[in-house]
């Protein structure tokens, strides 16, 4: 059984917590053992960038710090947010070693900046991939739109992972889980991110135009791999729909959801029950 | 965006530039320097950043004009810029500086703008939700080390007084499980605590 760190993020433990029992529930399913962090804290998200700089790298290399003292080098970090705050962080505090060392005095903890950060294509990629296809009972027979938002793929020169406009990992792996993803235009469109309490009109307005693409292609599920996404396009469908002016029904699901149900999990095990758009497909 | 809607767009965002008399300040635009490693003369206004931005539209000034505004060196300029809508909109999404061919780092240079703004209480009026919200979130990570997502939305509303909005949300939330009422706090608070006043925050 393979060991790795992992890094839940606070949506997981609240507003998403399907993602979490998903992204659990696949691993599990492929002998991959799931470690957390041992007494994490938030990342600071866009809060802490947007206010303070030196806060932001400071909460994000607390994380980085405390996967050090526990052995890991690699961590899993399903939330996309997470994944960019923590990859961002380590970058810049290794490129500049003054910066590192006040940053290592705010959190009174050593750094080394050798930590794999890994998303959950990444995860799947490494360690579930060659043997995915295999273990695929019920495939995932939909046209999917692979939503890949902004905080997977940007900024590109740190983050190294999949072409900037039109990624392919996320497609990919669908594909391979039997499931038939669409070209379309708003992959890595933002969806309106933090904005769905302090300004749900533009996150109606951006995640609409998401949602009403895909539609229009044909898709008849919607994957991500972010919770902010995730929230944003399920959990505000009325102020969406209210937007478009028209009743899109089509469901968001996260790519551990639908990798759990190809593999055989039940509807249940991967916390289908807990959008908000009802998830009638397989 | 097509290109007229750009052309249209920046034509009529270049009205709530308001200019009366030129007052050069270079010690602004060296101090975003320093603090960015941003060079803004590099920005030769290809309006890329601009066709690009979801949030462009309801901007004061879109990105490109941002960068515009901070070449002039006009201090003037630069305290509309820290007075915006356009610093607390972008949602850092980070498409400007993929899309940008000199890969100018514009989320920094907001970034930058958006602390100095609260630094300065230069905060725009109509802006004010959005800061709330973010100050509410640190909050719950100061006193609790994670997100507390109830005691997020109260603090924003209280900040806000915009008190019945998602009401009927939250108990769906509950009842999916997705919303834990007791907030998880970590044992390194301490710590976090010291993070925030070494920080000054």
């Amino acid at each position: 059984m393979k060991k790795l760190g992992f890094y839940p993020g606070c949506s997981l433990k609240g507003s998403s917590s399907e993602y979490a029992q998903s992204v659990l529930a696949v691993a599990k399913a492929f002998d991959i053992e799931l470690e957390e962090i041992n007494d994490w804290n938030c990342c600071g998200a866009t809060a802490a960038h947007n206010m303070n700089k030196e806060l932001a790298l400071s909460l994000s290399a607390r994380i980085l710090a405390l996967a050090e003292k526990q052995g890991m080098e690699e961590i899993v970090v399903p939330c996309a947010a997470c994944y960019n705050r923590l990859t961002v962080t380590q970058h810049e505090l290794n490129k500049d070693e003054a910066l590192k060392q006040r940053v290592c005095d705010i959190i009174e903890m050593p750094i080394s900046g050798s930590l794999q950060v890994l998303n959950v294509m990444q995860l799947i990629d490494k360690y579930v991939a060659d043997r995915l296809e295999e273990k695929v009972t019920t495939p995932f027979g939909n046209k999917v739109a692979c939503y890949y938002g902004c905080l997977l793929v940007r900024p590109h020169n740190i983050l190294k992972f999949d072409r900037l406009e039109d990624p392919q990992s996320m497609d990919i792996l669908m594909k391979r889980s039997g499931a038939n993803p669409i070209e379309w235009g708003f992959k890595t469109e933002c969806c309106g991110a933090g904005f769905s309490v302090s300004r749900t009109d533009v996150v109606a307005k951006l995640s609409g135009n998401i949602v009403k693409d895909a539609a229009d292609r044909g898709a008849e599920a919607i994957i991500v791999a972010c919770p902010m996404c995730q929230s944003n396009l399920d959990m505000r469908r009325p102020a969406i729909n209210e937007y478009l002016k028209q009743k899109i029904d089509i469901p968001v699901l996260y790519i551990t959801q639908a990798i759990g149900l190809a593999v055989g999990l039940n509807p249940k095990e991967v916390g289908l029950q807990k959008h908000f758009v009802p998830v009638e497909i397989n | 965006m097509n290109c007229s809607q750009f052309v249209q767009l920046c034509t009529v965002k270049w009205h709530n530039v308001s200019k009366t008399n030129m007052i050069t300040n270079q010690e602004s635009i060296l101090e975003l320097q320093q603090h960015t490693g941003v060079n803004v003369n590099r920005c030769y206004q290809c309006g890329k950043c601009t066709a690009g931005c979801q949030l462009a539209e309801e901007m004061d000034f879109p990105p490109s004009m941002v960068m515009h505004m901070l070449q002039t060196r006009d201090e003037e300029l630069f305290q509309q810029l820290l007075n915006s809508k356009t610093i607390w909109l972008c949602v850092s999404c980070q498409n400007c500086i993929e899309r940008c061919p000199m890969s100018i780092d514009i989320p920094q240079i907001m970034d930058y703008l958006r602390e100095k703004s609260a630094g300065e209480h230069k905060i725009n009026h109509q802006s004010r939700d959005i800061v709330a919200f973010h100050r509410a979130f640190l909050d719950s990570i100061k006193y609790t080390g994670r997100l507390y997502e109830i005691g997020l939305i109260a603090g924003y509303k209280t900040r806000t007084f915009h008190l019945t909005q998602d009401v009927k949300l939250a108990p769906k939330m509950y009842a999916k499980g997705k919303l834990p009422l007791v907030p998880e706090m970590i044992k390194g608070t301490r710590n976090i605590k010291g993070i925030f006043s070494k920080t000054k925050i």
